[in-house]
């Protein structure tokens, strides 16, 4: 017997979201099942052992690139989203003014410009503010990292403020609370989720980023992608899956999270 | 004594004022590390190559007349660069098939999303993000290992007897244009699953009841309908392909370039920075005309719809 006939339904879409769905994870199921692998292959199965992961732990210059990763990508999100809080702080529930539009327009830039663009100019930029002060530390990546999240943090952030009720700050601000006092108890704990969830997506997209970070860091600053990309041109071992699948897992596991306290925003 | 009048105004400044210091952070490192930068490229385009890279100040056009043409060795006559014209057309010809594979399957994919009862729909929406939120490289290096010759692909192939010898995927355009349309897949499901669900599938029913088929459902009703959605989908997969540099760097193996590419190429083995700088803001000038017919596209449907 036919299915009942519905509106909504058309010819095929079911089965092409379908097929969608199985080639979004297919590849990255068979990338992960391969990091299990006991042989050196990344082509022939030949049982399961963890031994690849047992090797990227020892390897002095994968640890490395993590940990270095794992700073930059902390320092650029907290950075990057103490000046997303404030910057959302000064756009919203406020009457336009002059220069909105032009702050909005502005944070949001690093979307709009391709990143290998971005990059060249930053590998530009900074290579004559190295050897202008000879400094050449962790400094510039965290700050190209801090401007690229900025707009990441910003949105979450913004959406936020202006989904508030401004009752709780007027009540405050009636009982004499001085305007920082109705900051600190009103607004930032009200702010939280959004805060975090912005906090979250920064760290994310810091800890993926290649083009930028190839272009600007200096010799023996690999981050862990950048050390991939190298790896990828060279000769790929399934140590190679691991990595990725305890990366992949890290970013998962955050993603995961600010699903659910942006969830819990309604 | 203050009147009432400049009281408030004396406010109103100090708010002003405060509003300008609360920005002032993102703005300042916007400027520093995004926006200011990109002055500086623009200024390097008219520079003369240095020898060991970086530039010599000296003003030149040089690098903007071998965007387009070079000049021969041993006549000196100019002729137009068949490489980085090449290289060109084939950016935005791989950027197109992307926009437009990812439209064929994202449209129906974001449909079948948009029509699933509310919650599920959380949970499928949930299922396209996670690939987006996973690091794009980690991605490519998957595709890698499924169209490589000893890939899965090929495996299975050779075992159903379907060749003998592996076909050769990967350091291909086909390669890069797998892996672009796999990475971008999602951004162009977001938008179109968002100008979907608000959709009145009245319009639709109403439509079948006049005899419409669903041919005619589709073209006449819906797409009309999400073309917000259809638009802001492609310029969000068009511009970052147009640009890419991971994907076909590892998928396209060095010899298939894209103007990301040819960009880095500038700056590492070609020691050619103003080069580079002229092909950057090459890429930027097709971004921006990109983005303005989508912003005049989007400002006159909104009209259209009242």
């Amino acid at each position: 017997m036919a299915k009942p006939f519905s509106v909504e339904r058309q010819t095929g879409f079911t089965t092409i979201a379908v097929i969608c769905f199985v080639a979004l994870y297919a590849p990255i199921v068979i990338l992960v099942i391969y990091a299990f692998n006991a042989g050196d292959s990344i082509a022939l199965w030949e049982g399961f052992s963890l031994r690849w992961f047992a090797s990227a732990a020892k390897n002095a210059q994968v640890m490395e690139a993590s940990l270095r990763s794992l700073q930059i990508a902390s320092a650029a999100a907290i950075l990057a989203t103490t000046a997303a809080t404030m910057a959302a702080l000064a756009t919203t529930r406020t009457a336009p003014y002059r220069g909105l539009t032009f702050k909005y327009a502005f944070i949001n830039q690093p979307l709009m410009v391709p990143e290998i663009v971005t990059a060249v100019a930053l590998l530009i930029f900074f290579s004559r503010i190295k050897v202008a002060t000879g400094y050449s530390g962790l400094g510039y990546l965290i700050t190209a990292h801090t401007a690229f999240c900025i707009p990441f943090a910003y949105l979450p952030i913004r959406a936020r403020l202006e989904g508030m009720d401004l009752t709780l700050e007027r009540a405050a601000a009636d009982l004499y609370a001085t305007p920082w006092q109705t900051f600190r108890r009103i607004t930032l704990p009200l702010l939280w989720p959004g805060i975090l969830a912005g906090l979250m997506l920064a760290f994310v997209i810091s800890l993926d980023d290649v083009v930028i970070t190839n272009f600007v860091k200096s010799g023996g600053q690999d981050t862990l992608p950048t050390y991939m990309l190298g790896q990828l041109r060279r000769a790929i071992t399934p140590e190679m899956n691991a990595i990725s699948t305890v990366f992949l897992l890290l970013s998962v596991a955050i993603v995961t999270l600010f699903f659910f306290i942006s969830r819990k925003r309604d | 004594m203050a009147s009432a009048a400049e009281t408030a105004k004396a406010r109103e400044r100090i708010e002003l004022r405060n509003r300008w210091l609360l920005s002032a952070p993102a703005l300042l490192i916007i400027l520093v590390a995004a926006s200011g930068p990109l002055l500086i490229v623009f200024l390097y385009s008219f520079l003369s190559p240095g020898p060991y890279g970086d530039v010599k100040w000296q003003f030149s056009t040089g690098a903007w007349v071998s965007v387009l043409l070079e000049r021969d060795i041993f006549d000196d006559t100019l002729s137009l660069a068949d490489a980085h014209l090449s290289i060109f057309l084939r950016s935005v010809k791989l950027a197109f098939i992307t926009t437009v594979f990812t439209l064929a399957l994202g449209f129906p994919t974001a449909y079948f999303i948009a029509t699933r009862a509310e919650k599920m729909r959380e949970v499928w929406l949930f299922l396209i993000t996670i690939p987006f939120w996973t690091n794009l490289l980690i991605r490519t290096f998957a595709v890698l290992e499924i169209i490589r010759n000893e890939g899965v692909i090929n495996t299975l192939m050779i075992k159903l007897g379907i060749t003998n010898s592996p076909v050769q995927m990967l350091f291909t355009d086909f390669a890069i244009t797998i892996g672009m349309v796999y990475v971008y897949l999602p951004l162009m499901v977001l938008p179109l699953f968002a100008s979907m669900e608000k959709l009145d599938f009245r319009l639709i029913e109403a439509g079948y009841d006049l005899y419409a088929t669903r041919f005619k459902v589709l073209r006449s009703i819906i797409f009309p309908l999400v073309k917000p959605g259809v638009i802001a989908g492609s310029i969000l997969v068009f511009i970052p392909a147009l640009g890419a540099f991971v994907t076909p760097s590892v998928l396209g193996g060095g010899k298939n370039l894209m103007l990301g590419n040819l960009i880095e190429l500038q700056f590492g083995q070609g020691r050619n920075w103003p080069l580079g700088a002229a092909l950057s803001i090459t890429l930027m000038a097709i971004v921006m005309v990109a983005l303005l017919a989508y912003v005049r596209n989007a400002g006159s449907s909104e009209v259209r719809h009242g």
